[in-house]
């Protein structure tokens, strides 16, 4: 069989061969619907090229260092990620390539293409695998159709495919991946059509764009939108977006250009092309037996179809909302770029203009009934920050994945994790808290005088230096005890700060940051920004500012929603305080008890408890003397293992322990600096321990499963960060 | 943990019953060897049988150097192996049984191998008991678990 297959050859290959896209197309072309000029590689090149390299068996090892069951979605990316990376630097074997380029070069010459996915059973009956698998648009010339192909390949295991891995059945013995390679239609409009409403079985669905529907799918462009009847093609009605952009080819890729003052006022279809795209749609759904999700789009009005397939809700049916939403976080970069505006902007301003203004409010001037009404409308704050978190912020952190994964398609490193360099030591805000953290301690090493006082529970007063620093440190961090739990916490208050301290003032200061990145950062962005064309460098920067950006949100987002937590715990503490006081007056009391957030139970520590740290009998006669989680941070530490199952703990934490924990809240990220290494039973190279430890070049291990359980407090273990194993020591064999 | 020991050695039980051949390893004079032997285990674990012609270098070995250690694995020679694989390794101290005294050990290793029943009753050929002391057991690659059976 042709490596390159021609539309007319696709029936002749089969359909096991051709996958599900390409078929549809030449079935298509074959009632005489337009497609675009259109190729295929074959699932035998696929199949060809991971058996003579290998690949297969790497992709094997990767897939099942875990049990799914035990990953969370993070650690999903983090695999398909290094798996991408596998193929992009995995070369075609000779053969191969030779052939493909021959075919290509023959068939396609130096024309602008689209590269897609075309998975056997993919658009088929049963099932819609829908932006589950890549395809890539503008794409010209051999080497870069070859690469593209190549990531086409490899997104039969991305993240979203891994995630529906049960549905699409996917199983590297025997999953396979056509690839499509289209003609790029320069189209002057474009949209889709759904031959059903999901929420109104009477009704179709057709919406169109200007220019390319490429803003359309990534959701940067609103369209026009006319409801039909299913049955008749009328037209029961049009909403009209704000028209203001398009999206078209550049060299290189897709840009937006403004519209012309006359087509934003004019929709992109006239009712007799509304009903020329119901009419195909209805073809196209006797054809295949159902009703359809239609890819088209006009060039000179002559009506092309891109793809079709048949309608799911959401691809599937899912009873499992997190996927669904997890898979909402794959954003483009337009996308992103909004939600940082709004971010930097609006929200983080908002949040510490609240925390501000909750501080400065004196809670022991408030009536009994004022307080509880205060500790209510902090809930509320505080409710509504924890939702624009999870709407806003987590999406953003996103754009780490996004600056990842073109960094790599563009440089092609060994390392999957080499864009990391470029986006870390980029101020922190918890890093600014650990600095003055060290500032403190600074002041304790070089007066004896301070120290001993501190040594003695003896505060300095008011007026020392060390004073006014360390209430500088509580107005804006809080006094840390209480932002590492529930309001319960809080009764350690400056104590624990002073505590905290003295234990970073027992190391020597230079050794503060652990051990220093070695990259050359600044080679580093260099060949970054040389492995795109010229025209392409502004973009370039402009991502990698973004994923800076989303670096630093990450982590100091939380930092900001600590701080409303703190407000919180403030006014519920009062309440407690005054409950507990014997000076408050019988009718206050009983209004205090009486309310909610005052008379429930405390709320339960956020760490479960791991079993207790003596050695009973049964437990000596067995250890877990490895155990493989994700390597996170690379680097390799023996220590003593301090498992962190409270807030509490943290506060008692040595230098040079290792912290083993379920997962490194951001507000806790503080006693880092102190670690050795951090060990983390949740896993992925977004959260916050992992991001952390990685400022500070400290070994760091993510998705370690049920450390807490196999790991023993106070056991001396090895944590190598370059293989994510960690060795507990056990005497003799 | 109790649980987890449990259910390792409720997997260690199911790999040894899976499995006829270990690869048993000796030492004399700072010498290291391996050889492969059909084996049987007693049902708690704490004793591993085999057969052993007395003119072996094992035999030679053990005799020697007492302390061995051995290895039963499932792998396939396949590329998923080195995911899919189970592999044990015990430790212990070996030691000559008397198959005419010991006759119960003897028939749980021939229920095992009944091929073995002739080379079994040769005179030149011994019957070795390894008294475990430990248990390590990989899976995925690199999770590794020990366990201790006799102190």
């Amino acid at each position: 069989m042709n490596p390159v297959l021609q539309s007319g050859e696709f029936p002749a290959a089969g359909k096991d061969q051709v996958g599900g896209k390409a078929w549809c197309l030449a079935q298509i072309s074959e009632l005489g619907i337009s497609i675009p000029k259109t190729w295929c590689v074959p699932c035998a090149v696929y199949e060809n090229y991971i058996t003579q390299t290998r690949l297969r068996d790497r992709i094997f090892l990767e897939i099942n260092r875990k049990p799914f069951e035990q990953m969370r979605w993070e650690e999903i990316w983090d695999i398909a990620l290094r798996i991408r990376n596998q193929f992009l630097t995995t070369p075609l074997p000779l053969d191969i390539r030779k052939n493909l380029s021959d075919l290509i070069e023959a068939y396609c010459g130096e024309k602008p293409l689209a590269v897609r996915s075309s998975a056997p059973g993919e658009d088929g009956s049963a099932a819609s695998f829908a932006g589950l698998h890549e395809s890539f648009i503008n794409i010209s010339g051999v080497e870069d159709i070859l690469k593209h192909i190549k990531l086409v390949w490899a997104s039969l295991y991305s993240d979203a495919a891994l995630l529906y891995r049960k549905e699409l059945g996917l199983d590297i013995q025997t999953s396979r991946m056509a690839v499509v390679i289209q003609e790029l239609i320069p189209s002057d409009r474009s949209g889709i059509f759904f031959g059903v409403n999901p929420s109104d079985a009477g009704e179709s669905v057709l919406e169109a764009v200007y220019g390319l529907n490429q803003a359309l799918v990534d959701g940067d462009i609103a369209p026009d939108r006319w409801h039909l009847s299913r049955s008749s093609g009328r037209i029961i009605r049009h909403e009209s977006p704000v028209r203001d952009r398009c999206a078209v080819v550049v060299p290189g890729g897709v840009s937006f250009t403004e519209l012309t003052a006359d087509l934003v006022q004019t929709p992109p279809l006239n009712d007799r092309e509304v009903r020329r795209i119901w009419e195909t749609g209805k073809q196209l759904e006797t054809l295949f037996g159902r009703p359809q999700d239609v890819e088209w789009t006009f060039l000179h009005d002559r009506l092309i179809i891109l793809q079709s397939r048949p309608i799911t809700s959401t691809g599937f049916t899912d009873t499992d909302e997190k996927r669904t939403w997890y898979l909402t976080l794959h954003r483009s970069y337009e996308n992103l770029q909004v939600l940082h505006e709004k971010i930097t902007r609006d929200l983080i301003p908002e949040m510490i203009a609240a925390a501000d203004r909750l501080g400065s409010k004196p809670l022991a001037d408030l009536s009994a009934e004022d307080l509880c009404r205060e500790i209510e409308e902090r809930q509320k704050i505080y409710d509504h920050w924890v939702s624009v978190y999870w709407a806003d912020f987590i999406p953003f952190a996103h754009g780490i994945r996004l600056f990842g994964q073109v960094y790599n398609d563009a440089v092609t490193p060994e390392d999957p994790y080499e864009f990391m360099a470029l986006l870390e030591k980029t101020g922190l805000k918890s890093m600014e808290r650990n600095q003055l953290l060290e500032n403190l301690a600074d002041m304790i090493r070089s007066d004896a005088g301070l120290k001993t006082q501190l040594e003695n529970d003896l505060a300095p007063g008011p007026d020392h230096p060390f004073s006014h620093l360390l209430d500088t440190f509580i107005a804006q961090f809080g006094d840390l005890s209480c932002t590492t739990g529930s309001g319960s916490e809080c009764q350690y208050g400056e104590l624990a700060v002073i505590r905290l301290l003295m234990e970073f003032a027992r190391r020597p200061a230079a050794a503060g940051s652990g051990i220093p990145h070695q990259r050359d950062t600044a080679a580093l962005k260099e060949r970054y920004m040389a492995s795109f064309p010229a025209h392409r460098r502004e973009f370039a920067e402009d991502l990698l500012h973004l994923g800076r950006e989303s670096y630093r949100l990450r982590d100091d987002d939380n930092i900001y929603l600590g701080r409303i937590e703190t407000r919180l715990f403030e006014a519920v503490q009062e309440g407690q305080r005054r409950l507990g006081d014997p000076a408050t007056a019988k009718k206050d009391r009983d209004m205090l008890a009486r309310f909610p957030a005052l008379s429930a139970a405390p709320a339960a520590p956020k760490q479960t408890d791991a079993p207790a740290a003596d050695e009973t009998a049964a437990q000596r006669w067995f250890r877990s003397r490895q155990i493989v989680g994700q390597p996170a941070g690379p680097g390799i530490a023996t220590g003593t293992a301090r498992l962190v199952k409270n807030p509490q703990d943290l506060l008692s934490f040595k230098q040079g322990e290792i912290l083993v924990c379920q997962g490194v809240d951001p507000n806790m990220t503080f006693v880092i600096p102190l670690a050795s290494a951090v060990v983390e039973e949740r896993g992925g190279m977004l959260i916050h321990g992992a991001i952390i430890a990685r400022e500070y070049g400290l070994p760091c291990i993510t998705g370690a499963p049920h450390a807490m359980q196999l790991i023993q407090d106070g056991n001396r273990i090895t944590v190598d960060g370059y293989l994510g194993i960690i060795t507990s020591h056990t005497k003799g064999l | 943990m109790e649980n987890n020991r449990k259910q390792t050695l409720e997997q260690i039980s199911a790999l040894f019953a899976s499995q006829d051949l270990a690869v048993l390893s000796t030492q004399k004079n700072n010498q290291p060897y391996s050889s492969l032997v059909a084996f049987a285990a007693s049902s708690d674990l704490a004793h591993l049988y085999f057969l052993t012609p007395t003119t072996t270098r094992k035999y030679d070995h053990l005799t020697a150097n007492p302390p061995v250690s051995i290895l039963v694995n499932d792998s396939r020679n396949q590329a998923d192996d080195i995911y899919r694989a189970v592999s044990v390794t015990g430790t212990g101290v070996a030691a000559v049984v008397d198959k005419a005294k010991d006759k119960g050990a003897l028939e749980l290793f021939l229920k095992k191998h009944p091929h073995l029943k002739e080379f079994a009753s040769a005179p030149t050929t011994a019957f070795i008991r390894i008294a475990i002391h430990r248990y390590y057991m990989v899976s995925r690659f690199q999770n590794v678990v020990e366990l201790e059976i006799t102190p």
